[in-house]
């Protein structure tokens, strides 16, 4: 089991929480908390959105160990609105095919279960972005 | 260019490469980690016309997940008969025997050490199914890529899909390079799949993970390879065929593909390519042939471009044009590559070596390179987060 492994990062998982460079401005998840566009500290915490859109995105089949009960399933890249990209499933995608450019919004979600112990992982998904009703 | 290299204090090498030795890639089910090593060592000895090394380094991924054993260096000395000798595993995912070809160089080079030896060395049929799948995906980010249940093959997908969606181009414009690969092959005993494809057997491949499919990805297989190096003086008084070491080089980029800032550039290729170059004084265009890292076709793509020989978008030309053949201007996967060889993980770096040397010696029978002087081994770790390009040319 690796409860602290996953506890740890629960702000990522389910909040999509960041940083922020204090010199650049560069919006950076996952946090890292040295910015990698100009090396200076970068610790101030920014909450992402969750929105943004496909970049690119793939079916797997053959799953690794502790995925395949959720066999296949839809993988993407997602371009943040904020700039940065994420690796994550789509989910709730129903009839409709992923398209490079298609909008998305982060849901949170079962990611794994860790076998008979019981240790379910949840975070971040994407869903197709439909627009706000004004 | 500088390459982020700091060139205040190089030298050039001084060191050659005087010992090969290889195993079939395979589904070696009866064989065993350490003896896979052991026969690519001895055949490296062998070779060398030598019985022992000074320093023996060992390139290696998964054998602690899959084979539940580390410590790699003190094992494999003593059960080749190396006891006492210093040894170490270097790490650097699929990367992991270009970068311990590289450690033997620079103790070489250093003068600590009068004769260093790389063993390559990966057993993935210990485990079979979804715990090798896991395996393969231990060179990605594990908070942040494998957690999301995302294959080597599936992020292979991910930049194929959107290199065609860039460049505008179509499935059956990467089919040359795995036709290629399959037929340069046929020639080499020692890879995992030694026949010829045709287009349309490519272009009917099922999906491994779309655009993906089973000719676009290499298939994994145990194997082992070793090289022998020592100072390049020496080494033509001890065998007839030494081959230069003449640019080593390891460079970085983000392991996690979505931390780079353009994915379909391979910006560590790039950097140890180009400071390769610098260092051997020769340009892509003096290159006779190129191992590259040929995990997905869309792979040999992304690092013709990063190496110098397409522009950007413009690498998957280079499958049809006639280019890459054994004849062409740069022929590559000359011994069957990753696709076709068959991809032996953490010992790919060092088949590369062995593939090129056997070009520059003239051995490499049905697969030889019409004349070669210069040959580049160029190999990848995860998708290009490490990145070791090695040139040699031909002595005599
Ligand atoms: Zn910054």
């Amino acid at each position: 089991m690796e409860l602290t492994r996953h506890w740890r990062l629960h702000n990522q998982r389910y909040s999509l929480v960041g940083e922020q460079c204090d010199r650049c401005g560069a919006r950076l998840f996952p946090p890292r908390d040295v910015c990698p566009e100009c090396a200076e500290p970068a610790q101030e915490l920014f909450t992402f959105s969750g929105r943004g859109q496909v970049y690119s995105y793939s079916t797997v089949y053959s799953a690794p160990e502790g995925y395949q009960e959720y066999a296949p399933y839809s993988v993407a890249l997602v371009q943040l609105e904020e700039g940065p990209m994420v690796t994550a499933q789509l989910t709730d995608l129903g009839d409709d095919k992923p398209e490079i450019g298609m909008p998305v919004e982060m849901v949170t979600r079962r990611l794994r279960a860790d076998g008979d112990q019981g240790v379910i992982v949840y975070g971040y998904k994407f869903r197709k972005h439909v627009k706000d009703i004004i | 260019m500088s390459y982020g290299m700091d060139t205040s204090n190089s030298r050039p090498l001084d060191v050659s490469i005087i010992g090969i030795g290889q195993t079939q890639v395979a589904e070696h089910w009866s064989v065993s980690l350490r003896h896979l090593a052991l026969k690519a060592i001895q055949a490296a000895l062998a070779d060398a016309g030598v019985k022992k090394v000074g320093a023996l380094y060992v390139g290696n991924m998964t054998a602690g997940t899959l084979s539940h054993q580390q410590h790699l260096g003190a094992m494999l000395a003593d059960f080749a008969g190396l006891r006492g000798v210093e040894a170490v595993t270097i790490e650097a995912a699929e990367a992991s025997g270009g970068a311990a070809v590289r450690q033997a160089v620079l103790a070489v080079q250093s003068g600590v050490v009068d004769l260093a030896m790389a063993v390559g060395v990966e057993k993935v049929t210990d485990m079979v199914g979804s715990s090798a799948t896991m395996a393969q995906t231990n060179s990605m980010d594990a908070d942040y890529e494998s957690v999301h249940g995302i294959t080597a093959a599936a992020l292979g997908a991910l930049l194929m899909r959107r290199y065609m969606h860039e460049h505008g181009v179509g499935l059956a414009d990467f089919a040359g390079f795995s036709v290629n690969a399959h037929a340069n092959a046929e020639g080499n005993p020692f890879a995992m799949y030694r026949r010829a494809i045709s287009v349309d057997t490519y272009l009917q491949a099922p999906l491994v993970a779309d655009p993906v499919n089973l000719f676009d990805s290499a298939p994994a297989g145990d194997g082992a390879a070793a090289v022998i190096v020592c100072r390049t003086e020496r080494a033509r008084d001890m065998v007839p065929h030494p081959v230069r070491v003449a640019a080593s080089a390891l460079a970085t980029d983000a392991p996690a593909v979505h931390d780079r800032r353009d994915p379909l550039y391979l910006a560590a290729a790039n950097l140890a390519a180009g400071r390769a170059y610098m260092a051997a004084g020769i340009g892509p265009d003096q290159l006779n042939l190129l191992e590259l890292h040929d995990s997905f076709t869309v792979m040999v793509a992304l690092q013709l471009e990063a190496a110098g020989f397409a522009p950007r978008g413009g690498g998957w030309i280079l499958a049809g044009n006639g280019d890459i053949a054994r004849q062409g201007r740069i022929p590559i996967s000359t011994h069957g590559g990753l696709k076709a060889r068959g991809d032996a993980g953490g010992a790919t770096g060092v088949y590369q070596l062995v593939e090129v040397v056997q070009q520059l010696r003239g051995t490499a029978g049905r697969c030889q390179v019409p004349d070669p002087h210069w040959g580049m081994a160029l190999n990848l770790g995860g998708a290009g987060g490490t990145a070791v390009a090695h040139v040699l040319e031909r002595l005599v």
